[in-house]
């Protein structure tokens, strides 16, 4: 499954950095950040819950760059 | 600006002010300290608290964190060497400050450019309830509602007109300029402008399926695709600032240990620990981060205002590397539109002959079909029809009124057995068999599109190295064609199959890195487009197959565009690869002055702040593409 967020974020190597956290969080199969329309697409591995895991990405992603936010 | 842009802008303003004034007050020692760190906690508390959170949080390559590092070990040094010179370090963060200042405007000011380039989006449409106009939301729209939409609004969904005459202004769409005449009966795209006359349209899609919604859903999803150059940068940053914070402490702790113990010179660490704190100003990789995808984004935004749609960085990156444009014939360099030229050796009258073709091709959609169906000019009573078999690449056969009728090149006059008398005139000729016997052929010609030798021309000129071009039409016809457009290459007679069979062919033909693009009108070249490094779809105004297909949608079917479409790829790239090649050089080479001693902190702070800003003002230039 793959869903679409829009984050926040002040600068383009955070939103890599945002990028990375995400795709190491677990149930995420993969994600990419788009900085420039500040959306973050996430595909979600099978069977995993996207609330819980969207929880887990925004803390991980809050770890690398407290600056950051993503609307869920 | 918005609100933190705006308070940052003041902080900025008061530090600078700070900054100048206070060389001229007369304090030493401690109360000098202490005025100078007025400007720095200005301009920089909330870098240092970052940095804090950062440091909580284990992320020890933040930028805040060396930022931080960097101008607080400034600060120490300059306590430590009693020199009093605190400007460096509040100057390092105020203008790192306002690299970030300047870095958040432009990006915000080009995302804004290019959702109003893109600003096709209607708010609203216009249902006609008891006799009043009501304004809903499109996205409430039914299939089947009628809506009417006045001079001067856009067409919010795709439909049919069902009364009134106007003309539209497909620009926004198309990146063309010359209006389009409609009336009633015509289909209607969604993101036209309605000039003249007030149109009803009766909706043929929804909203989010009408084609406005499409363009946009692609045009924002399309810098989510990412190229080399963009995944190769953040793998670069990811290695860069750790590398960069190593050599530094490298720098710090091992030039005085060996000065010390290998030379016996004093260890020197106060201008040691500088030129590591340069470093640390260097390390930041920002205007190689935001300057790739920001290049691409503008690339992709200009390119949609001339009405290509590029559905990725990634394919802007490969089109731009094309070196062998491979061309379908029909719809593409052709009008597509056909028209009966002439009838040779015909048995019946020549209106019995066109009516019989029409009503055996009266089930295909193919050009040449309906070309026939024009010339036959009647209503077509499919009810005399029965029996239709397509045979792809030959021709169909049916029953007409109970009579046998093959319609079709000479290879379907083969398959039947028939003999057929072969036709000197350039053009598709469609040979008639009624009843197993041979009744004549049908020439149908095609008309080339008053730019297609232009664009030709224009691709050999900005670099493309072979244009070939395919088709199912005879050899002759295919020939002459190719001729007067002055095309390296034909491949004629072709069935579908065979043409990605040739797109193969071409493929494995490829020199080096250079790409093979197909360009084709989308409709029955889907396997061809998704074959070849980069499929071109045009003429793609209301298809959702081509847009499907392609990975590079020409709105508009003028062959001129894919030139265009390449020199704007060439243009994003090349700018590309200067921020790529610069703002790398820059650093590397203020690092190696940073290590000799020659560069201070000022010059750090230029290869930080200043290449970001130079590369970002590069990067927006990737938007301008009216000339190209």
């Amino acid at each position: 499954m793959k869903k679409t967020y829009k984050i926040d974020v002040d600068c383009a190597n955070c939103a890599n950095k945002m990028e990375t956290a995400a795709q190491k969080t677990e149930g995420v199969k993969s994600a990419v950040v788009n900085f420039m329309t500040l959306k973050m697409n996430v595909e979600f591995e099978e069977g995993a819950d996207p609330k819980s895991v969207m929880q887990e990405v925004r803390r991980n992603c809050k770890k690398v760059e407290d600056d950051c936010e993503i609307f869920l | 600006m918005n609100k933190k842009q705006k308070k940052m802008l003041v902080r900025i303003g008061i530090a600078a002010i700070l900054l100048l004034a206070l060389p001229q007050v007369p304090a030493e020692g401690l109360a000098r300290f202490a005025l100078y760190m007025i400007p720095y906690l200005t301009i920089g508390y909330d870098i240092l608290l970052k940095a804090a959170k950062g440091i909580k949080n284990r992320q020890i390559f933040d930028e805040n964190f060396l930022m931080a590092v960097a101008t607080v070990g400034a600060i120490a040094l300059a306590l430590y060497q009693k020199n009093g010179d605190y400007t460096e370090a509040i100057a390092v963060m105020l203008f790192y400050q306002i690299g970030e200042w300047f870095q958040s405007y432009a990006v915000g000011k080009s995302r804004r450019n290019i959702s109003e380039l893109m600003d096709i989006r209607p708010d609203y449409a216009n249902v006609e309830q008891e006799g009043q106009l009501e304004q809903v939301d499109p996205d409430e729209v039914e299939i089947g509602t009628v809506i009417v939409v006045q001079p001067g609004e856009k067409v919010p969904i795709d439909g049919v007109v069902l009364e009134g005459a106007s003309t539209l202004n497909t620009s926004a769409l198309t990146g063309e300029s010359l209006p389009r005449d409609i009336q009633a009966g015509d289909e209607i795209v969604s993101g036209c402008i309605n000039m003249t006359g007030v149109l009803k349209v009766r909706t043929t899609r929804e909203f989010g399926e009408s084609t406005v919604s499409k363009i946009l859903d692609l045009v924002e999803n399309a810098s989510s695709r990412k190229s080399r150059s963009e995944n190769f940068i953040s793998r670069f940053a990811r290695v860069y600032t750790p590398a960069v914070c190593g050599a530094a402490l490298a720098l710090a702790v091992l030039p005085p240990l060996v000065r010390m113990a290998g030379m016996g010179l004093p260890a020197d660490w106060g201008s040691w620990i500088y030129r590591a704190l340069t470093f640390l100003v260097i390390s930041c990789p920002c205007a190689l981060v935001i300057s790739i995808p920001l290049s691409f984004f503008a690339g992709i935004g200009g390119a949609g205002k001339a009405g290509i749609l590029v559905k990725g960085s990634n394919y802007l990156e490969t089109l731009s590397q094309t070196g062998i444009v491979v061309f379908d014939k029909t719809g593409t360099l052709t009008q597509g539109v056909f028209e009966v030229n002439g009838i040779h050796h015909s048995e019946l009258e020549n209106e019995r002959l066109i009516e019989y073709a029409a009503l055996a091709e009266s089930a295909s959609s193919h050009p040449i079909s309906r070309s026939l169906q024009r010339a036959y000019g009647k209503e077509i009573d499919r009810g005399r029809v029965t029996d239709i078999r397509e045979i792809s690449g030959n021709g169909v056969t049916a029953k007409v009124d109970g009579v046998e009728v093959a319609a079709g090149n000479d290879k379907l006059m083969n398959r039947l057995g028939i003999s057929c008398i072969p036709c000197h005139s350039a053009g598709t000729i469609i040979h008639m068999a009624i009843d197993g016997a041979y009744a004549g052929h049908i020439v149908i010609s095609d008309v080339v599109k008053p730019h297609s030798e232009e664009a030709i021309r224009l691709l050999k000129k900005s670099g493309v190295r072979k244009t070939v071009m395919l088709t199912g039409d005879r050899k002759k016809a295919a020939d002459q064609t190719a001729a007067q457009l002055g095309i390296d290459e034909v491949y004629s007679e072709l069935l579908p199959a065979d043409k990605v069979e040739q797109v193969e062919k071409l493929l494995a033909e490829k020199r080096g890195k250079e790409k093979l693009a197909f360009v084709g009108d989308g409709i029955n070249d889907a396997p061809v487009l998704g074959r070849a490094d980069i499929g071109i779809a045009m003429g793609a105004m209301g298809s959702d197959a081509a847009i499907e297909a392609a990975d590079v949608v020409l709105m508009d079917d003028d062959p001129m565009q894919i030139a265009k479409a390449i020199r704007i790829s060439r243009k994003c790239l090349g700018i590309v690869y200067q921020n790529i090649v610069f703002a790398i050089g820059i650093k590397l080479i203020c690092l190696v002055l940073g290590a000799l001693g020659i560069a201070n902190m000022w010059l750090a702070i230029f290869a930080d702040v200043g290449v970001m800003i130079l590369a970002v003002l590069n990067a927006i230039r990737a938007l301008f593409v009216k000339n190209l």
